[in-house]
């Protein structure tokens, strides 16, 4: 690594401070040393970690390929189908109200202002499954009349739908806000309505200003589709943690949870991909 | 002919809080007049601007615009602004649209113009504007120079009465200045009515009809560009145009400074 032309050391007079330790080392070994201990802790753990697992017992557990081949096809046209339609709808429900919901932070009028920060300070505050039950057994218990529709779908839409709509919310009157005023004042001096340049003009500037923290929002509520579990759901509208977590219990195998992680991670990391790619490019803009 | 003036400005006043910007301007813009607006930085000038299309709303007095009070609060400001076109010293195009776009946007959906006929003004202005090869691009594509054009294209594709310029050039680098001023001189010369608030002295002294000096927010003196730049009547006027015309020349004892001698 250390070629023949190493770094001369540093002449005496160089360093205005009297070095405390060695002077025989320069600056660059040394860090090069320091560099190369590091690496040689980490593989000495890795090799430790190695030597100590039982390889056996573990492929046994978390990865019996006949235990992942019999959750096929259903875990993917079934389970995650589920989960990628109840992150769809929620975040659709969600994105409707949060856009409803920054308007109103940013009216004119104050009652509707007052409105908006209530509601997103008490979903903010509240846990995604208390909401869920709330929607899901709660409501049903005082309206026993009425009915949410769309049955588990309907209830999982607004069960998360109702919380992902206070952080896009905020989200969302953030990007308005960042809008330079200016688009406004041109856009009105040029006979627009307050509400077409809103449309034409300021919405869609402050749009592309949030698609990477929505994007975000569709990773989170992603994962937050797994609580879906407790409205109790069939056969027909599983998900894939409560698939997973049924088939850990049928073959006593945690092998499902590898493949349900895996399958999230389908979803996930190509979005997270997504956010970054997204994120560098308005970056350039800028 | 008409002969109600173009813009009429009787007793204007505006406060943001307690501080008075505009302290009662009268002011009258006749039908193909430009009149330029000079005076130092927080004299006012762009407040009174902005107050005639009411992107500032007065706090006292009246704006009449082709004979139409805009300062009632019954009036449909939006069919005024129609009839104003503004130019901004940020440009303000709008980001997320391309040159045609930013054109045609306000005539489809303010004028109702059909997309073709939308299309063919939005071409015609950008080429007297001399950027129809940029009908294609975004904003941020161009030069500071090339979006101020765009931006006076996009204000003339709606067949504005008069165009208000907020200090058009202020944001430029000084090389891009004169194309800018180049548009506007020649809309100048078709007769169009300007109200011009600059800080370009030349432009005032070559294209406007009238010069309007303004200095903690009331006129101070106005006049032919000939006779407030030659013979200014008013102690304040002239230290304002000694300053800016001739910045090398402002003494240290004008300043209040004291040239050092050793002691």
């Amino acid at each position: 690594m250390a070629g023949p032309d190493t770094l001369p050391e540093r002449p005496a007079s160089a360093g205005a401070a009297p070095a405390p330790v060695r002077r025989r080392l320069g600056r660059r070994q040394r860090q090069r040393l320091a560099r190369l201990a590091g690496y040689l802790v980490f593989l000495l753990l890795l090799a430790g970690v190695a030597a100590a697992a039982d390889w056996g017992r573990l492929a046994d557990a978390f990865f019996r390929l006949d235990v992942a081949r019999s959750m096929f096809p259903e875990a993917v046209t079934v389970a995650l189908r589920n989960t990628i339609c109840y992150t769809l709808l929620a975040f659709a429900f969600g994105l409707v109200l949060g856009l409803v919901l920054a308007l109103m932070r940013l009216s004119s009028v104050p009652p509707y202002r007052w409105f908006a920060t209530a509601y997103v300070e008490l979903f903010r505050g509240l846990p995604a499954l208390l909401v869920l039950f709330m929607v899901g057994y709660g409501v049903p218990l005082a309206f026993p009349d009425r009915e949410i529709p769309g049955g588990v779908y309907g209830s999982v839409t607004v069960g998360l739908g109702l919380t992902a709509a206070a952080y896009m919310a905020e989200t969302l009157r953030a990007g308005i806000q960042a809008v330079p005023k200016g688009q406004l004042e041109a856009a009105r001096s040029l006979g627009m309505s307050h509400p077409r340049a809103m449309v034409s003009i300021v919405l869609p500037q402050a749009f592309r200003i949030v698609i990477p923290p929505l994007t975000n929002e569709i990773i989170l509520l992603t994962k937050d589709t797994s609580l879906a579990y407790v409205l109790g759901v069939t056969a027909s509208t599983i998900e894939l943690t409560k698939y997973a977590g049924d088939a850990l219990n049928t073959r006593v195998n945690p092998t499902p949870l590898v493949v349900a992680g895996l399958l999230y991670l389908v979803v996930t990391l190509p979005l997270s991909q997504l956010v970054r790619w997204l994120e560098r490019r308005a970056a350039r803009e800028r | 002919m008409n002969r109600v003036p173009a813009i009429e400005i009787r007793g204007l006043r505006k406060s943001f809080g307690r501080l008075e910007v505009l302290r009662g301007i009268d002011l009258s813009v006749e039908t193909g007049e430009v009149v330029c607006v000079i005076g130092p930085s927080g004299s006012g000038k762009s407040t009174l601007l902005r107050c005639v299309n009411l992107l500032e709303q007065p706090s006292g007095g009246t704006v009449h615009v082709s004979g139409v009070e805009v300062t009632d609060p019954d009036c449909d400001i939006d069919a005024v602004r129609r009839r104003i076109g503004m130019v901004f010293q940020q440009f303000n195009l709008f980001g997320h649209l391309t040159v045609r776009e930013n054109l045609t946007i306000a005539q489809r959906r303010v004028l109702r113009r059909s997309r073709a006929e939308a299309a063919r003004i939005a071409t015609a202005n950008l080429d007297r504007v001399g950027l129809a090869d940029k009908a294609d691009a975004y904003p941020a594509q161009l030069s500071g120079g090339q979006q101020q054009r765009v931006a006076i294209a996009r204000a003339l594709a709606m067949d504005p009465a008069l165009m208000l310029f907020d200090e058009p050039t202020s944001a430029l680098d000084p090389e891009l200045v004169g194309e800018v001023l180049a548009v506007m001189r020649s809309l100048a010369a078709d007769g169009m009515t300007m109200l011009v608030v600059t800080h370009e002295m030349s432009f005032a002294r070559e294209v406007a009809s009238r010069v309007v000096f303004m200095d903690g927010g009331t006129v101070v003196e106005s006049g032919p560009p000939a006779e407030l730049f030659g013979a200014p009547s008013q102690a304040r006027t002239r230290e304002f145009l000694h300053r800016v015309l001739e910045p090398t020349r402002v003494s240290e004892a004008e300043i209040g400074a004291h040239h050092s001698t050793g002691a």
